[in-house]
């Protein structure tokens, strides 16, 4: 079954406004793609919408936090990142003021419009940003438990949201732990360590591994910063090799963040899944995801490979 | 209502003694921004010792009155002005921009009692205020945001991205004052980019645009009332200023946006200073 993200986002956000009047949503001349018109159709006087402006959505929840408010801004992850980085680096992360920045459309999922609309390096700059929680969600399911966590965390957080329908992962009765990561599938020869939609590629390339004879562990890394150091390295100490796989350029994202982590705590074999430093172009998003190196047969040559190297 | 003939003298001393704080400090620590603090002196001052309502007391509390400094490196003045109300101890003002202390070069809020926001990178100082503004108004608060700006900063696109927004949502209780004194750092607003017919840009963008010398108490206290008195939007005045005003060798100098101070320099301030 599947499911879209951008659905599930907007529901939380309606809840989360039903039930916290202090959760005020901003979106910039996108709110039918974001889905953040879902709380501006019921919940009006707390909907503002200021055109295409991103910088100034940023900059606006700067000072709704002030005065104590949520604040949720939303545009494309891509102009979120460029156009309103200022403001949010400034204001929101230097005041570690208590916005939630919703990055919609992320990695290459809005894949027919091509490379402008593509983010790829947004993990690298909220990552860098101080102050700043960054989460990845999965699926549907997690997209709305992390969204409403995010409200209830009390500082700047970024939330990574695809554009795609993805497969279910989560049952209804899922709970979401800021800065956990999630052990979906056991296993001894290698570590699959995936954000986002790759958890799904990296749940498929654990039955490729099946069929070759290979046990993958695959675990969800939903909260990029801060990571959870301590799932990293007793995987890194029991499994002895790691692939990441993430939608995002090799470098900066979560790649970076795992090779980080064990590189303190168990440094063994690492291997990165993600766009290899270009650009992408339009198209179908799993002909895209196939041809830039994030699909399920990636991850599992990857994991072969580091397998060898241990 | 004017301002009284007591506010009035008791502002003009605090001017007075303020700028030569503001000399004093700037040639001990040999850096920040003199050019810009001197310009809009009075600004800060009629605000926090007269039309705001903010004190020690309701630092915290919501129904306070909220200023903005949109050009943050004015932030010694704001400083001076801050450390009079007694937000933090004066003492902390000789250690400005140095290291281990509460005032950073471009003012915090994490840091500095009575600091709203953090400010420094042009333009985000109206962006925030428009939301702060928008926010006491969900809050049905009737609290008003003053935003203070430079005339080089209303070059930036988000500047005019918040005139929109502010202008669209019906921010009366947002006033911008713009400390016009007509210099940037790199020369004057004219040579650098000419922003033209100022009342008419703001009116296009939908704000009640009143004229004031901002070096005049009385000029700048009226211009405030009828910024407060208006309730169709958002309110800018223009604040005709001189950038370094009070040194003679200051004024109007682009190179007085940030150079430190030498001691020929410093003596012949303080000289010009003592005869006021």
């Amino acid at each position: 079954m599947k499911k879209s993200i951008r659905d599930a986002y907007g529901e939380a956000l309606l809840e989360l406004g039903r039930e916290n009047s202090e959760v005020v949503v901003l979106d910039a001349d996108v709110s039918g793609s974001t889905k953040s018109i879902t709380f501006g159709k019921e919940i009006p006087e707390r909907f503002f919408n200021v055109g295409v402006a991103e910088a100034n959505m940023a900059g606006m929840a700067a000072g709704f936090a002030a005065t104590g408010y949520i604040p949720f801004i939303n545009t494309f992850a891509a102009f979120m990142v460029l156009r309103a980085g200022d403001p949010i680096r400034s204001l929101i992360g230097y005041g570690k003021l208590n916005v939630k920045v919703a990055g919609a459309y992320a990695g290459m999922s809005d894949s027919y419009d091509g490379a402008t609309h593509h983010t790829l390096m947004d993990i690298a700059f909220f990552r860098a940003l101080q102050n700043f929680t960054v989460v990845s969600a999965a699926d549907a399911v997690q997209a709305k438990a992390a969204t409403k966590a995010a409200a209830f965390h009390n500082g700047p957080v970024y939330l990574r949201l695809s554009r795609a329908e993805v497969p279910v992962i989560y049952g209804e009765d899922y709970t979401f732990e800021l800065g956990k990561g999630e052990v979906l599938r056991e296993g001894n020869d290698v570590t699959l360590v995936a954000t986002g939609v790759m958890v799904q590629k990296a749940l498929e390339a654990h039955e490729l591994l099946k069929e070759k004879g290979i046990s993958a562990r695959v675990v969800n890394i939903h909260t990029i910063k801060p990571i959870d150091k301590d799932l990293l390295t007793k995987c890194a100490k029991e499994t002895g090799a790691i692939v990441t796989a993430e939608e995002h350029n090799i470098y900066g994202g979560l790649g970076g963040a795992v090779s980080e982590a064990l590189a303190e705590s168990c440094p063994v074999p690492i291997a990165i899944v993600g766009v290899k430093d270009v650009f992408a172009e339009s198209g179908d998003y799993e002909q895209l995801l196939e041809k830039y190196g994030l699909a399920a047969k990636n991850i599992l040559d990857e994991a072969c490979k580091v397998i060898k190297r241990k | 209502m004017t301002i009284s003939k007591e506010k009035l003298n008791e502002l003009t001393v605090i001017n007075k003694r303020f700028r030569r704080t503001l000399i004093d400090l700037l040639y001990k620590i040999q850096t920040g921004h003199p050019g810009g603090s001197l310009s809009c002196t009075e600004i800060l001052t009629l605000l926090y010792f007269e039309k705001m309502n903010i004190t020690k007391e309701n630092l915290n509390s919501m129904g306070r009155d909220r200023f903005i400094l949109g050009k943050g490196h004015a932030a010694p003045m704001l400083y001076i002005t801050l450390a009079e109300k007694g937000f933090f101890p004066k003492e902390e003002l000789q250690n400005l921009r140095q290291i281990n202390a509460m005032l950073q070069g471009h003012p915090c809020s994490k840091t500095t009692p009575g600091v709203e926001l953090s400010t420094g990178p042009l333009g985000l100082g109206i962006s925030a205020g428009c939301g702060m503004a928008q926010g006491l108004k969900l809050r049905n608060e009737d609290s008003m945001v003053y935003v203070v700006m430079g005339d080089g900063e209303i070059q930036e696109g988000i500047v005019w991205e918040a005139a929109m927004a502010a202008s669209k949502f019906k921010l009366n209780n947002l006033v911008a004052i713009l400390d016009n004194n007509g210099v940037q750092l790199d020369g004057t607003v004219e040579e650098i980019m000419p922003m033209g017919d100022i009342r008419a840009k703001w009116e296009a963008f939908g704000w009640h645009v009143i004229e004031a010398d901002g070096h005049d108490i009385s000029s700048l206290s009226d211009a405030i009332d009828e910024a407060k008195g208006y309730k169709d939007g958002p309110s800018i005045i223009n604040a005709k200023t001189v950038k370094g005003k009070g040194i003679s060798f200051m004024e109007g100098k682009n190179i007085w946006h940030g150079k430190p101070i030498s001691k020929d320099e410093y003596e012949a301030a303080i000289k010009e200073l003592e005869v006021i």
